[in-house]
């Protein structure tokens, strides 16, 4: 041992130890990176090749297949084709992603904070205000520049619709479209119990007693109204926001959230009546993959009635490419509008309630090739390529001139552009927002855990103050 | 003290200080610097997403006094101690000294065959190990309801923490089978020979011969799958920590909080208390060895 030369040994030691503050800077610098970023509009501009990626929350054969089969062929192949002739060489990948939003956006976070990720990204309007503030998205106009406005597309595209991608008056993405809820429910079942194929209830008592006449099948549950913190944001859109609606208040209006108040108590009653009532499967609320057990079961025919987005028909049940495709989709469903707590008890006095959402295509502001990135963007939100993406199916996709094509082709999508629409409702486009969503997913859940509703809610103001640092802007009465 | 006794490898002080550093460089740069970064984060406000995912305010010892107070952090910390109670200190410990125990006569094929299973368990990767289980436990069509005839019953909804504390026994009996094994062939025949002739049962050999021959292992064995069950994520890819928070065990607890709630500088701070608690379970391990000795 003593024999080894070890005269060497100090320089490797200093290397090592410069790499250790080198990484532990990183580490520091890395906290108020957001605001650093400096990327060119122009940088690589004119290059003869170019590396685009796309990510979204698709995969081919699982969620959204057939979003990730667009890309797979029709964007990118197109794409590459057109580069090509203008002398181009494109090479574009899709990252596919086959999991719940909130993972999906966990990981889209990390990846813009570590400025990697894929050049477009796809977010729910939901995300926009907290990714923006956190300087992981940023204005088209910054990332393109001003030229963004020319795009043909823009004047296709409704205000309402527009406001997915927008935040703080500036438009950080394309939106890809807008949605609206229904009550789905299995004609099938229906009859059985005796119940009308042209069902609409016009309360809550009405859901109720449907719901109990359903009770009286076996092996069949009767109402799937989402709860529970493991359903993520679906809770909230599906379930106690189009409740609270029907209860007749917004979440957020008038600069203000609702607290403890009798219309939240409301929602959390009902849920509990139909608790209480056996009318809903509490283990589907609670099990971590149980809104995709929810849709499994529907679509064997084991649940009466389940409120969803038109997603839902689209993409879940649709016989042709669904997750949970039933083959008898067409002639055993049924819809209906989600009813008010009573006649005339909805928002500006509204019979019916629903809840509207929409995410969009984002450009990653640390991409290369800012100016292809967003060639790229637009290709994929042009006429052609939409109604490619649908293939023959209907979608309220953000574009009026596909949408003049395509909706009248499918009854549901009829009904919820014309009938649901009209009365349908928006989320606030706040940053905070996703925290008082969780703050809603966690009363319900401890409403389906056995709390009673008044303690929820009182559990509810506590984490929705604290969510907004302040009690000046909730209401409580 | 002779100098060769106080320099056994004849290196003198520089030397063995230029072997230590890489060691001791390493550790600064992968324990120590993200240890303090810890420390850090916990004192901000810092979030995903949002303006405090830009601009973090530091606000001290906020995240600690908040957790301190916060019942879900009570009620986390309160289902981690089941957690390693009954998963590993009750659990694996006995569950892999009567597998050794039984299996020292046992012949050489069921020996072999045994081992190989309770190996397996052990060896395969956790998303496997829990997709298995998630289909074993299943509601719909699961093979323990199909045994029990319990069609129907959600076992992770309806008893999740027995769900998970059965889950990592059977994942982690290997380690303490394999330790007692190597244990048990320590303890000299003739004693047992003794023992077995004075007339005395499995349980008197056990605690009046085999315990004091083993005490160190037990310890060992103790302190190291208490401290890897008490840092264990896989239960999560089970329950994710549902039914609401039933299962929510302190990593998981992080993990919802810093990511799927986005409050890292939380998270952070949480951390930090639970490296502290991993700190004195080892010093109280250590301590107990060096006594016992």
């Amino acid at each position: 041992m003593t024999g080894v030369p070890l005269s060497s040994s100090p320089i490797p030691r200093r290397s090592i130890l410069i790499g250790t503050v080198g990484m532990a800077a990183a580490a520091l610098a890395s906290c108020d990176k957001a605001s650093s970023s400096t990327s060119s509009t122009s940088a690589n501009a004119t290059s003869r090749t170019v590396t685009l990626s796309i990510a979204a929350n698709a995969i081919s054969g699982g969620k959204s297949s057939k979003e990730a089969d667009w890309f797979a062929k029709y964007v990118i192949p197109e794409f590459i084709k057109a580069q090509q002739a203008k002398g181009v060489t494109a090479t574009v990948s899709f990252q596919p992603s086959g999991v719940d939003d909130e993972q999906y956006k966990s990981k889209l976070a990390l990846d813009l904070k570590s400025k990697s990720g894929a050049d477009i990204v796809s977010l729910d309007g939901i995300w926009v205000g907290e990714f923006a503030q956190a300087g992981y998205i940023k204005p088209l106009k910054d990332v393109v520049g001003s030229s963004v406005t020319s795009w043909e597309g823009w004047s296709q595209i409704p205000e309402a619709v527009q406001a997915n991608a927008a935040f703080d008056g500036n438009t950080f993405g394309i939106p890809a479209g807008t949605d609206g809820r229904v009550l789905y429910f299995n004609k099938k079942l229906f009859a059985q119990a005796g119940l009308p194929a042209n069902w609409q209830p016009t309360s809550w008592t009405d859901l109720i007693s449907a719901g109990e006449k359903l009770a009286t099948l076996s092996g069949v549950t009767p109402l799937q109204i989402d709860a529970g913190t493991a359903m993520g944001e679906a809770t909230t859109m599906q379930g106690f926001l189009p409740l609270l609606v029907g209860a007749g208040q917004q979440i957020y209006a008038n600069g203000k959230w609702q607290g403890n108040t009798q219309a939240v108590r409301d929602v959390l009653t009902f849920y509990q009546a139909i608790l209480a009532k056996k009318l809903e499967d509490s283990t589907l609320q609670l099990a971590a993959k149980g809104r995709d057990e929810s849709f499994g079961a529907f679509a064997q025919g084991k649940i009466g009635v389940l409120a969803e987005g038109d997603y839902f028909w689209r993409s879940v049940i649709n016989p042709n490419g669904g997750d949970a495709p039933m083959a008898t989709r067409d002639s055993d469903v049924g819809w209906a509008f989600i009813p008010a707590m009573a006649p005339g008890k909805g928002v500006g006095g509204a019979d019916y309630a629903s809840m509207s959402g929409g995410g969009g295509y984002f450009l990653n502001p640390s991409t290369p090739y800012p100016q292809q990135a967003w060639e790229l963007l637009t290709f994929m939100s042009s006429k052609a390529a939409i109604l490619a993406r649908l293939d023959g199916a209907a979608q309220v996709t953000a574009r009026k001139d596909v949408n003049s094509e395509v909706l009248s082709k499918d009854p549901l999508l009829s009904f919820v552009s014309q009938k649901v629409l009209p009365l349908t409702h928006y989320r606030p486009g706040l940053a905070v927002y996703p925290q008082v969503s969780l703050a809603l997913q966690q009363a319900t859940a401890d409403v389906v855990s056995g709390k009673s509703p008044a303690d929820a809610a009182t559990a509810y103001q506590a984490a929705l103050v604290k969510a907004l640092g302040g009690a000046d802007q909730v209401t409580t009465s | 003290m002779s100098d060769h006794a106080a320099d056994a490898a004849g290196l003198g002080r520089p030397r063995a200080a230029a072997f230590m550093a890489p060691a001791l460089l390493l550790i600064t740069a992968f324990l120590v610097v993200p240890a303090l970064w810890t420390l850090v984060l916990g004192a901000t406000n810092y979030r995903l997403t949002g303006l405090a995912a830009a601009n973090p305010q530091f606000v001290g010892t906020g995240n600690i006094t908040e957790a301190l107070s916060d019942p879900g952090f009570g009620w986390s910390l309160w289902l981690t101690l089941l957690f390693v109670l009954g998963s590993a200190i009750f659990g694996q410990s006995l569950a892999g000294l009567s597998l050794a125990w039984s299996l020292r006569s046992a012949p050489k094929v069921v020996k072999a065959v045994v081992e190989t299973l309770v190996l397996m368990a052990w060896i395969l990767p956790s998303s496997v190990v829990a997709f298995l289980w998630v289909a074993y436990l299943s509601r719909h069509g699961g093979t323990l309801n199909a045994i029990l005839q319990t069609p129907g019953t959600d076992w992770l909804i309806q008893h999740p923490m027995a769900s998970i504390i059965v889950f990592n026994i059977w994942r982690g009996t290997a380690f303490s089978m394999l330790l007692f094994s190597a244990a048990l062939s320590a303890v000299p025949p003739s004693q047992m020979e003794s023992a077995r002739l004075a007339g005395a049962g499995t349980l008197a050999q056990l605690r009046d011969v085999v315990f004091p021959h083993i005490r160190g292992h037990v310890l060992t064995n103790t302190l190291l799958i208490s401290l890897w069950t008490f840092n264990d994520f896989t239960p999560y890819l089970l329950t994710a920590g549902g039914p609401n928070h039933a299962t929510e065990i302190l990593p998981v607890f992080i993990y919802n909080r810093a990511l799927y709630g986005g409050e890292l500088g939380y998270g952070s701070a949480i951390s930090f208390l639970m490296l502290i608690i991993n700190l004195v379970i080892a010093l109280f391990y250590v301590r107990l060895l060096r006594e016992r000795r």
